[in-house]
C-alpha cells in the first residue's frame, strides 16, 4: 500500500492529487483522487472522465465517481489537454479504492500554465488542511 | 443527534457515523459497503435497528383499533403472528410502512420507522377507538436484526429455543438468548432469511457484543445502513421517505397484497376502494439501467420518445446482481416489463428497461 499522502504530490482542498513530470519539455499532470477522498466516498463502483484529447480546466468539473451510496464531482488541480485516461477504471472502478496513487490514477493531461501549480497545496499543507477540516 | 444504545459499539469498530433522520447511525464498518452485503447475502449481516419505533395497543379494543389504522386483516392474525402492512391517510396516501405483532388479543405492538416515530404515534392516538391504551415504548426497546442463509445455524447455539420451528413472519417472547430475555421474530429487510431480536434497551450492548461473535464464527459481521440499503434495494423492499409517503397509495406503491378492501373498515378505504375500481394511473416500477449509468433518487425518467414521466425514487448498484437498478413512479402504461426508459443521469440520458418481481430472489433451501 502506498503512503496516505505522498510527498511528490500536488493536492487540493477538493482532495484531488497531481503528480507532475516532464516529458520533452511539456509537463504532464498525472491526477487522482486522495486517500481521504476515497475513505470518505466508500466502495467506487464507477468513474466516468472526459476522453483524450479534451481540455479541463483548474477547479472545474472533469468527470464523476459514484460509489455505492452517492456521485461526486472531480475538480481538476490543473488547466490541459487530456493526454491519457485510465480506461481500465471502467471495467475496475475498485483500484481507485486499493490504490488511489498508483493502480487507480485517472487522466493525464499536458498543462498549459504551470504557474497554477503555486496555489495547490503539498502534501504536509494538504494534511493540516485535512486536520482543520475535521475539528 | 440522538444515539442508540449501541452507538459506542459502532465507534469502537470504527464505524462511519453519519445523520440518518437525526440519528447518529453507522452507515459502514472499516470493510465497506459491498463487503458487508456480500457477508449477508453468503453468512450473517447484524443490524442495529433500535432507531426503530415500537408502539404497543393494549386493551380490549386493540384489535378494533390497529383495524381502523392498517390496511391488512387484523382477524387473521393469530398470537405470536405479524404481518407487513402500511397505515393510510383517508386520501390513501402512506402514513408509515410498518409490521404488526400479536402478541395477545388485548396486545398488538408496531413496529415503524424511526423517522416516523412521533407523527406515528400522534396519528394512532388521534385515531384510536375505545379501550385501547397507545403506548410509545421505542426508547426502552432495544432491536437487532440478525440475517442471512447462515443466521439460524449461527444463532442457535446462544439459545434453548428451537429456531426452526420459527416461520416466516411468527415470532416468540419468552425467549432467552445469551441468556438475556428476548423476543425474537422471523422477519427481515434485506430478502435474506434471518430474525429480529427484540430486547430491553439497557441490554442490547450485551446480545449485540455476543451476536457479533456468533456473527463473526459464521462469517459474518456488523452491516451498516449503506449496506442495508443496497440489501433492501435489491429485493425491492420500499424504504418510506423514498419509495413511499404521504402522496403515494399502496396501490401505486405495488403493496395491494396488504390491503384487504373486502375486509373490516379502515382509514384510507373509501379512496382506496375507488382508485382500485378506476385504475392507478402510476405505479412504483423497478428498472436496470441497460446502459453505463447510475440512478438516484430523484433523477428524471423518460419514456422512449423522450418525454418526462417520473421521478427515480431510489437507485444504486445491485452488487449481488453486478447490475445498476432503480425505482420509480412511472405511468402506468409504462410499468409493463421489457419496456424502455431512460434516465437522466446528470444531464446525460441513460437507457433503462423496466423488469417485474424482486431484483434479487434468494434460493429456497
Amino acid at each position: 500500500m502506498s503512503a496516505q499522502y505522498p510527498d511528490d504530490l500536488y493536492y487540493t482542498k477538493d482532495h484531488e492529487w497531481a503528480r507532475i513530470e516532464d516529458r520533452d519539455g511539456t509537463k504532464v499532470a498525472t491526477i487522482g483522487v486522495t486517500r481521504y477522498a476515497v475513505e470518505q466516498l466508500g466502495d467506487v463502483t464507477q468513474v466516468d472522465l472526459p476522453k483524450e484529447g479534451e481540455s479541463v480546466k483548474a477547479a472545474e468539473v472533469f468527470g464523476s465517481v459514484e460509489s455505492v451510496k452517492a456521485v461526486s464531482d472531480l475538480f481538476a488541480p490543473l488547466t490541459g489537454k487530456v493526454v491519457k485516461v485510465n480506461s481500465p477504471l471502467s471495467d475496475s472502478p475498485e483500484y481507485v479504492n486499493e490504490d488511489p496513487y498508483d493502480e487507480g490514477w485517472m487522466i493525464q493531461v499536458a498543462i498549459s500554465n504551470a504557474k497554477e501549480l503555486e496555489a495547490l497545496l503539498d502534501a504536509a499543507a494538504y494534511q493540516t488542511f485535512l486536520r482543520e477540516q475535521a475539528e | 443527534m440522538r444515539r442508540t444504545p449501541l452507538y459506542e459499539k459502532h465507534v469502537r469498530l470504527g464505524a462511519k457515523m453519519v445523520d440518518f433522520g437525526g440519528w447518529a447511525m453507522p452507515v459502514s464498518y472499516p470493510t465497506g459497503i459491498l463487503d458487508e452485503h456480500r457477508a449477508t447475502r453468503t453468512a450473517v449481516g447484524m443490524f442495529d435497528v433500535c432507531h426503530m419505533g415500537e408502539v404497543h395497543f393494549v386493551g380490549s379494543g386493540a384489535a378494533a383499533t390497529v383495524q381502523r389504522l392498517v390496511t391488512n386483516d387484523v382477524a387473521r392474525l393469530e398470537n405470536g403472528r405479524a404481518f407487513y402492512t402500511v397505515a393510510c391517510l383517508k386520501s390513501g396516501g402512506i402514513v408509515d410502512d410498518l409490521i404488526v405483532y400479536r402478541l395477545q388479543p388485548d396486545h398488538y405492538v408496531a413496529v415503524v420507522n424511526a423517522s416516523n416515530i412521533d407523527k406515528d404515534v400522534d396519528w394512532f392516538q388521534e385515531h384510536k377507538g375505545a379501550a385501547c391504551d397507545v403506548q410509545d415504548r421505542s426508547e426502552m426497546t432495544g432491536l437487532i436484526a440478525f440475517q442471512g442463509p447462515g443466521a439460524a445455524q449461527a444463532l442457535q447455539p446462544l439459545t434453548t429455543f428451537p429456531l426452526d420451528q420459527l416461520r416466516t413472519f411468527s415470532f416468540a417472547t419468552d425467549v432467552t438468548v445469551a441468556g438475556l430475555p428476548i423476543w425474537i421474530a422471523r422477519t427481515g429487510y434485506t430478502g435474506e432469511d434471518g430474525f429480529e431480536i427484540f430486547c430491553d434497551a439497557k441490554d442490547a450492548p450485551t446480545l449485540w457484543d455476543r451476536l457479533v461473535d456468533a456473527a463473526t464464527t459464521a462469517g459474518g459481521r456488523p452491516v451498516g445502513l449503506g449496506a442495508r440499503d443496497t440489501l433492501r434495494l435489491e429485493a425491492r423492499l420500499p424504504l418510506y421517505g423514498n419509495d413511499l409517503d404521504q402522496e403515494t397509495t399502496p396501490l401505486e406503491a405495488g403493496l395491494g397484497w396488504v390491503v384487504k378492501l373486502d375486509g373490516d373498515d379502515f382509514i384510507g378505504r373509501d379512496a382506496l376502494r375507488a382508485q382500485a375500481a378506476a385504475g392507478v394511473a402510476r405505479k412504483l416500477t423497478g428498472f436496470v439501467m441497460t446502459e453505463r449509468g447510475i440512478a438516484r433518487h430523484g433523477y428524471a425518467i423518460f419514456d422512449a420518445d423522450g418525454a418526462a414521466v417520473g421521478t427515480v425514487t431510489s437507485g444504486g448498484p445491485a452488487p449481488t446482481l453486478g447490475r445498476n437498478v432503480g425505482l420509480g413512479y412511472v405511468p402506468t402504461r409504462l410499468s409493463v416489463t421489457g419496456t424502455k426508459l431512460s434516465i437522466d443521469c446528470r444531464g446525460k440520458r441513460v437507457g433503462a428497461e423496466v423488469v417485474s418481481g424482486p431484483f434479487y430472489k434468494r434460493g429456497r433451501k
